[in-house]
Formats: structure tokens, C-alpha cells, sequence
């Protein structure tokens, strides 16, 4: 059902937050340069699923994660203890809710992932911050004020802002936790374009609330449910023709 | 209808009550503080000359002046900021970025809240005991910088505990999420984003630093010195010198005191005046924080 180059695989993924447990036996493939979403009532778990990905779990106490989540083609586990989540959010970037800018010019903020790994040459961090707004179709838009505070833009911009930042330092895998919910519609559309467009480049896993959006940007969507992934195929699949009941109320609208 | 205007009439009456409640304690803290002003200035203005300001006190009260005395404040303030500045900074990120939240870091919290309400005598006291008997350091103004570093301490610990914890927690995980360790996050953004506030602590810290009498008089402070510290920098190599701070010394307050308590008028004359200089230099720091504090507002926002 799920065909292509793997790019991540998870393996019986389990997670706990103190005693109770968030995701339950979660196994699914990430295809590389391909879009997956993950959908599903609120609290269901597929933010809390997002964040493995990149160890964001780490920074807080009593986060216990079990299971495999196998990045590809090195065939490393990026839970396991023995890898340093440093090293593990230098390769899988992530897009947040809110725009998060740093209060700092919009040049240091896409620079920002380069100064952290030590790249001090200016037109090394110049010629990335470009690349990396054009990536993210900010640069026709700011190319003039680039030592201007990040906060002058408005929210779509800041928001754009932050994929150029997670884009500077190449990512192999672009993790977007409902990236449009603080968004007007247009700009929501062009955050939208920019995904798909982005998956040429970069494997991307997204969370949305809105499933028109999930139907629009992905190939595949994984839907969840009380921790545990109910159903995961082709997104047209998903949408059209679901094998569970469960699904099906979901998309149709019938709870959630 | 009626009876919806009724209603509002009557929620509207309390809203003015307050008005009136509030404005009126605002007007009561500014009338005092205006009134001490004045009334020190009507005081000591007739001795608000430059020579007041370069002459050491004497016996002749036309003749005292308050050098001895504002430039051991300035000395004290030197020690006061250069020790409890780095410890406190330090301990307050520390608390907030690295500590684990448990029952061992919150009895420290509590501690350290605590320790920002004890009387400034029981530092006079502890510092007596540490720094003049147990380290030797004398009646010197090493000592009494320490001192009002360690009563400072917890006020500069708990300015930047609540400048970093208005720092959203996106902006952490913003950085954390591009690969940075704890320290490029606090280096690049949870210090520079609190700078405002932590200077904004550190300043009022400061100003009621050189305010304080109980604790440097406990400590051995002289009431009437003649001389100044020995100056810093010496004609000798390396010439640098740290004399100065085993020297003896006087501070504002003190030389107030000391005057306040003499049975001549023109002394209590000389108080007020060394009274005023003390409130425009305190009047400057908080003002300075103000400064800084709005600057910092204007280019972070959240």
C-alpha cells in the first residue's frame, strides 16, 4: 500500500508522559520527498507523534519513549538513549503552530541554524540566508529589509520565515506541527502552495487539524485516534474509499 | 430597558468609586515623596555649593562637605555590582534554564524569596562575623561591597529568574529544534532577550545599595574620615593598585547619620543637604532603569 524510498520507519513506537501513555504501537513508513500528514480528533496524539521526531520530548521531565523510530538509509534508531538529541534535530527540523521568530533581524533569523554549527564566513551565511528565503518564497518580499526586525512581517511572513530558518541548515526531514492555524486563508494558501512545492526537496511530515488541507498538500495521511494510528495509506485513499469505520465518521465529519 | 440602565448605572458607580480610591493612593505616595523633596531642599539647598562636594568633613560645619563620603559610595558600589552582578545572573539562569524542578530547587526558591526580606542589620551581622572576624578583611570597603553584594543577591537573583520567565517558551524551542545546546540558546537568546530586565533589577538593587546604613555601620564602617581610599591607579608599575580596597571608609548615609546626630543646627543643615545629593543619585539609577527597561520594551515584543 505504501510504496517508495523509506525514509524513516517506525517500529512499535510507544510513548509515556509519567504513567500515562500518549501513543500506542505506532508503526508506519515515512516516505522520502513525499508529504504525509497526520490527522485526527484534538488530543489524539499525532503533535505528541510529531515531536519524536526530533527529541522535542527531551527538553521536558518525565518523557519516556519506547520503541524504534529508524532513520534511513544510515539505519539509525533517533529515540534510542545513545543518540544525542542535538544531533538528531541537526538532521529533522521543525515548523511550529505559532510563528516563533527570534526578536532579531530577519537575516540572523534564517542565519541562525548556521551559527549554531560554527559557519562564521559571511558569504557562506549570506548566500544560505538567500537561498533559503527563496526556498521559502520570501525572498521577492524581503530582499530589502533583511536587517530589519523579523517582527515587522506580518504573521503569514513570520510564519514563512520560520520554514526558511528550518530550511537553512538542509533538513533531510521538514516536520510542520499545524503550521497554518494562526493564519488567514491566504496566507494559509500560500504556506499551502509551499509545501507542495517543497516536497521536491525535502521529506515532510505534517500536522493539520484541517482535513481539506491534509487532502490538498499530502500523498499519504496517517489518521489517529487515542494514541494509536487507525488507519494509514494514500491520502485519495484516506479520503475516498477508507477501509476503517472509524476513518470514515472522522472525515465525514460525524465526531471529532 | 429601565431596569438595564439601572444596572449599569450601579456597575458604574463602583468603577468610579475605585477610580477615586486609586487615584487618591497614587496622589498620597507622590504628595509625601514631594514634600520630603522639598522640605530637604528649603533644608540644605544654601549648602548645595561644589566645595561641599570636594571638601572632607570637619568639626566646622561651614566647612564639612561630603567628599569622603560619596566617593566611599562609589567605591562600595564598585565592589557591590562587580560581585553580586556575575553571582547573581549566573544563579538566576541557572535556577531557570538548567535546574530540574524539584522539592530541592523549590525549598531555594522559597530560600532565596526569603532572603530578600531579611533585615539589612542581620547582613551587617553575618558579614561581621564572615568577612571581618573570619576572613580578616578588616573595616575595609572590600567588606562593605561584599556586604551590600550579599544583601543585594537575592534581588538581582530574582530580576532575572522573572525577565527569563517571561521569555516565551517557543522561542526555546525554536532554538532547541535547529540543533542548539542549552548554552547557544542562553548565549544568543534567553540572556540578550532578559538584559533589559536584569539590568532594570540590578540598577534598583544597586539603589537601595547605596541607601543602606545598617549593615556597613555593623561591619565597622567610620562615621568621620578625612581621607580618601588610595587612589587605583598608582605611577609605579603595574600600576594598578588594589589598596584601596583594604582601605577604611565612610558612605552617604553614614556621614548623614552622623551629622543628624550632632546638637548644632548647622550640621542637621549639612544632613540635608548630603540628603538631597543622595535622592538625586538614586532618583538618576531608577531613572537609568526606566531608561533601559523602555528601550529593551520597544525592541522586543512578543
Amino acid at each position: 500500500m505504501v510504496k517508495g524510498n523509506i525514509k524513516a520507519e517506525v517500529r512499535n513506537l510507544n510513548f509515556f508522559y509519567g504513567i500515562s501513555q500518549t501513543l500506542k504501537d505506532i508503526n508506519l513508513s515515512i516516505l522520502e520527498k513525499k508529504v504525509t500528514a497526520l490527522i485526527g480528533p484534538s488530543g489524539c496524539g499525532k503533535t505528541t507523534f510529531l515531536r519524536c521526531f526530533n527529541r522535542m520530548h527531551d527538553l521536558y521531565p518525565h518523557n519516556r519513549y519506547e520503541g524504534e523510530i529508524i532513520l534511513l538509509p544510515e539505519n539509525v534508531n533517533i529515540i534510542s538513549n545513545t543518540i544525542d538529541p542535538i544531533e538528531v534535530r541537526m538532521r529533522i527540523s521543525m515548523v511550529f503552530q505559532k510563528p516563533n521568530p527570534f526578536p532579531k533581524t530577519i537575516f540572523e533569523n534564517v542565519a541562525y541554524g548556521m551559527r549554531v554549527r560554527g559557519v562564521k564566513k559571511k558569504n557562506v551565511l549570506y548566500e544560505t540566508v538567500e537561498k533559503s528565503l527563496k526556498s521559502a518564497a520570501l525572498w521577492d518580499e524581503v530582499k530589502d529589509r533583511i536587517d530589519k526586525p523579523a517582527f515587522d512581517l506580518s504573521g503569514g511572513q513570520q510564519q514563512r520565515l520560520c520554514i526558511a530558518r528550518a530550511l537553512a541548515t538542509s533538513p533531510e526531514i521538514l516536520l510542520f506541527d499545524e503550521p497554518t492555524s494562526a493564519l488567514d486563508p491566504i496566507a494559509t494558501s500560500k504556506i499551502e502552495e509551499l509545501i507542495v512545492e517543497l516536497k521536491n526537496e525535502v521529506t515532510i511530515i505534517i500536522v493539520t487539524h484541517n482535513m481539506q488541507q491534509a487532502a490538498r498538500v499530502s500523498e499519504y495521511t496517517a489518521f489517529m485516534y487515542l494514541g494509536e494510528i487507525i488507519e494509514y495509506d494514500k491520502t485519495e485513499k484516506i479520503f475516498t474509499t477508507p477501509a476503517e469505520k472509524l476513518t470514515e465518521d472522522y472525515i465525514t465529519g460525524r465526531f471529532g | 430597558m429601565e431596569d438595564i440602565r439601572k444596572k449599569i448605572r450601579y456597575n458604574k458607580f463602583w468603577n468610579y468609586i475605585f477610580l477615586i480610591c486609586g487615584l487618591t493612593a497614587t496622589l498620597v505616595g507622590l504628595f509625601l515623596l514631594a514634600v520630603l523633596f522639598i522640605d530637604l531642599l528649603i533644608d540644605g539647598s544654601s549648602r548645595l555649593t561644589i566645595k561641599f562636594l570636594t571638601s572632607f568633613p570637619s568639626r566646622f560645619p561651614e566647612k564639612a562637605g561630603i567628599l569622603s563620603a560619596w566617593v566611599g559610595s562609589f567605591s562600595l558600589l564598585f565592589v557591590t555590582a562587580l560581585s553580586a552582578i556575575p553571582l547573581g545572573v549566573a544563579a538566576g539562569i541557572y535556577l531557570e534554564e538548567y535546574a530540574r524542578k524539584n522539592w530541592f530547587t523549590n525549598i531555594i526558591e522559597i530560600n532565596i524569596a526569603n532572603l530578600a526580606g531579611v533585615p539589612s542589620i542581620v547582613y551587617g551581622l553575618l558579614a561581621l562575623g564572615l568577612f571581618v572576624y573570619f576572613f580578616k578583611l578588616g573595616a575595609s570597603v572590600l567588606t562593605g561591597g561584599l556586604t551590600l553584594a550579599l544583601l543585594i543577591l537575592p534581588m538581582v537573583i530574582m530580576a532575572t529568574r522573572e525577565s527569563i520567565r517571561a521569555i516565551p517558551n517557543s522561542i526555546r524551542e525554536a532554538s532547541y529544534a535547529l540543533g542548539a545546546t542549552k548554552w547557544q540558546t542562553i548565549q544568543w537568546h534567553i540572556f540578550p532577550y532578559s538584559l533589559g530586565g536584569i539590568l532594570t533589577g540590578i540598577i534598583i538593587g544597586l539603589s537601595r545599595a547605596i541607601g543602606e546604613t545598617a549593615p556597613i555601620i555593623t561591619v565597622g564602617a567610620l562615621t568621620f574620615i578625612a581621607f580618601l581610599p588610595s587612589s587605583p591607579i598608582t605611577s609605579e608599575f603595574p600600576f594598578i593598585s588594589m589598596r584601596w580596597l583594604f582601605d577604611p571608609f565612610t558612605a552617604m548615609p553614614i556621614q548623614m547619620f552622623n551629622w543628624v546626630s550632632r546638637p548644632q543646627k548647622e550640621f542637621q543643615i549639612n544632613a540635608a543637604a548630603a540628603g538631597i545629593i543622595l535622592m538625586i543619585m538614586t532618583l538618576i539609577m531608577n531613572g537609568i532603569a526606566i531608561h533601559i527597561r523602555y528601550k529593551f520594551r520597544k525592541k522586543i515584543k512578543w
